[in-house]
């Protein structure tokens, strides 16, 4: 296995731009890739993703491949993943990062097999064992529950998946010196078995869950779609997004797009009001990162309150009304 | 048209975090005394969405489940909910594996049943929470895949279904065969009926060991386990949480606000 060498990163571009989660790879990635003595590659995959390689340098890659194709300007498995199976083989990495992203989730696994490794999704801390110089990968189980340390043994490249906002962002040095290569795609269009037909979006309005400061979030004891509308008044006061636990959005109460959990999205506010949510681990696995959960629940016992900074015991009708207003008085004092 | 469905047996996932106990020194998770074990819910979810098809055009559901200590009713859930056959892979050389070992084994049941169209999986067990499986069985058969998806709908020669993505869906077609692993978005799986319940329990399952599926000795279980595992632990969090306190619940209300603005979080 020793012709496995360096670290690679799987870049995500979003809007344009590197993604969030690029900068988080690229951190984590390099403190790897110091730890061993190794360089750090990037992939910058996409459709007029050129312009972003220098970028990617400062952020620390030692040598940027760049792959730019119409085919690969929206994530794809099937274009994609042989993309990127194509890069390892050339690169030879012994450990391979992705985010845990819609994209990762699904390039992951799929680049894992068929480099004949596996993939260990969702970490939350990766770190290099001194004497084995293996990969000590380390994830939430059970929702959350529990956390699991493994490390890939008997395969290569050790590949893992990084939860988003679990690492630091790498931070810009536009003095960075660092290799930019183009790497030809050589895909056709009828590589692609699954064929996108047609894109949905179901977007909320206001700001957006994963960037804003403060989330008001409802869960089953919300009681229903109108019965949100205590929450949005909340939100006004206080300028927030609102999100929910699962059941309002299997409910149809509020759109899917606004689970916090495990399965839906992971958020980091300053601060993360849980109303009527019971505080089940996956639901935390979104919402952990937040700088101060506060509770409001009718039952003294939910786990939620185990986790909050904050708490009220009551029914949230009652509660919330007076909470709003009191803030506003506060806030406009 | 013929539907494979991997299902999972998994200890209860809404056990509260409380109850939630681990053996540091086996690094194993002890279950939760007199909770039983569950079908994953991700996996119910797969087995409604065959249904749906089932109902729709016609089709022969069968469903494979690999794991030691299977408890018979959990099991045999979707065969109350209208899936037509029960394949169980068992057999202690399965033990130990991860997702490569448990993709090659469901892999090769999936080829010894014979003829498969569509191959439907949860998007994640609800214990390890990898969601690696579905996609390693269609890396595994050469077949294309689609992860993770709210709607199924069976179309000539082909799927077409609903591709959830962070900001709504993606309409997608597909050839078959193919995989397609599930989340909740789908809607609830169907409650068993008495009549399902009662044709499940005549419905004799079909056990498979290793060697009934030719799988090599050297990819499954341990010996093909790629990872190895060094700790199984439970994070502590240590917040102490302050209430907010008041002669009603409006006072309480105005108390939490004044508590935050104290600490400058408002
Ligand atoms: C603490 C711990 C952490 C682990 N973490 C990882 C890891 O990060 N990466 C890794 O490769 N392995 C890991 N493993 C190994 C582990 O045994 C699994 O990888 C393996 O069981 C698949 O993961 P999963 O059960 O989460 O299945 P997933 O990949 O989440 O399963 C997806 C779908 O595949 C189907 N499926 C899965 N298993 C079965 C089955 N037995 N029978 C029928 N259908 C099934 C179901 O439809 C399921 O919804 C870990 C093991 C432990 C003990
Ligand atoms: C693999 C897997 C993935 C999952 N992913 C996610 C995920 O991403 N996100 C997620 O949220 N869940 C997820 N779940 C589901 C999760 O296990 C829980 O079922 C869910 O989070 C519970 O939501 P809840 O707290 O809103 O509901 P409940 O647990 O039912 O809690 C409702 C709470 O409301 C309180 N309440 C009721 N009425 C009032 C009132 N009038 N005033 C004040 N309080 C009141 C109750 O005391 C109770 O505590 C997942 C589950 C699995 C198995």
């Amino acid at each position: 296995m020793a012709e496995y060498k360096g670290v690679l990163i799987c870049g995500e571009v979003a809007d344009g731009k590197l993604a969030a989660i690029s900068q988080e790879l690229l951190y984590a990635g390099r403190q790897l890739a110091n730890a061993l003595g190794v360089e750090l590659s990037a992939a910058l995959v996409g459709s007029g993703v050129n312009g972003l390689s220098r970028e990617m340098v400062a952020l620390g890659a030692d040598k940027v491949y760049v792959v730019d194709d119409p085919l690969l300007k929206d994530y794809q498995g099937d274009s994609y993943v042989p993309v990127l199976e194509k890069l390892c083989q050339k690169v030879m990495p012994e450990i391979v990062l992705v985010g845990q992203t819609s994209m990762g989730r699904d390039l992951a696994p799929r680049l894992a097999f068929r480099l004949g490794t596996v993939a260990a999704m969702d970490c939350v801390l990766l770190g290099i064992d001194p004497q084995s110089k293996l990969l000590i990968q380390t994830r939430p189980v059970y929702g959350g529950s529990a956390l699991a340390t493994f490390v890939t043994e008997s395969a290569r490249p050790q590949m893992a998946t990084v939860r988003v906002k679990a690492m630091s962002q790498a931070e810009r040095d536009d003095s960075r010196k660092g290799e930019v290569i183009p790497f030809a795609a050589g895909l056709q269009a009828s590589d692609l078995r699954a064929k996108v037909v047609n894109k949905v979006k179901e977007e909320v309005a206001g700001v957006k869950l994963e960037d804003a400061k403060v989330i008001v979030s409802g869960g089953r004891g919300v009681g229903g779609s109108e019965s949100f509308s205590y929450l949005n008044d909340l939100a006004k006061v206080l300028g927030a997004a609102v999100g929910a636990s699962r059941p309002p959005c299997d409910s149809g109460w509020v759109p899917s797009s606004v689970q916090v959990g495990l399965t839906g999205k992971i958020v980091t506010p300053d601060l993360y009001i849980a109303v009527a949510i019971s505080g089940s681990s996956q639901h935390l696995a979104g919402c952990s990162g937040s700088k101060c959960i506060v509770a409001i629940n009718k039952d003294p016992e939910a786990n939620i309150f185990k986790v909050a900074q904050f708490g009220l015991v009551g029914d949230y009708r009652k509660v919330l009304p007076a909470f709003a207003q009191k803030c506003k008085e506060l806030m406009s004092g | 048209m013929n539907i494979v469905v991997c299902v999972k047996q998994v200890p209860d996932p809404e056990t509260p975090p409380s109850s939630f106990k681990i053996d540091s020194v086996a690094n194993r998770v002890m279950p939760a005394a007199g909770v039983p074990p569950v079908i994953s819910p991700f996996d119910e979810h797969a087995v409604e969405a065959a249904l749906r098809i089932k109902d729709a055009k016609g089709a022969k559901v069968t469903v494979i489940s690999m794991g030691k200590d299977l408890v018979m009713d959990v099991v045999k859930k979707p065969l109350s909910m209208g899936a037509d056959e029960l394949i169980l892979l068992q057999d202690e050389a399965f033990e130990g594996g991860d997702s490569f070992t448990t993709a090659y084994a469901l892999s090769m049941a999936i080829k010894k049943t014979g003829q498969y169209d569509l191959i439907l999986c949860g998007r994640q067990a609800a214990d390890w929470d990898v969601g690696q499986v579905g996609l390693g069985i269609a890396e595994l058969l050469g077949i294309p895949s689609v992860a993770p998806v709210k709607k199924v709908e069976a179309l000539d020669g082909r799927v077409k279904v609903e591709r959830v993505v962070p900001d709504g869906y993606e309409v997608i077609e597909v050839p078959m065969p193919a995989v397609v692993t599930i989340s909740n978005e789908l809607g609830e799986p169907r409650y068993a009926t008495m009549k399902g319940i009662m044709a499940a329990a005549r419905k004799k399952p079909t056990v498979w060991t290793s060697q009934d599926i030719g799988a090599e000795a050297s990819k499954i279980g341990k010996a093909g386990s790629r990872i190895k595992l060094l700790k199984l632990f439970i994070p502590v969090r240590e917040v102490k949480c302050v209430m907010a306190e008041g002669e009603s619940i409006e006072e309480a209300a105005a108390d939490l606000a004044l508590k935050m603005r104290a600490a400058k979080i408002i």
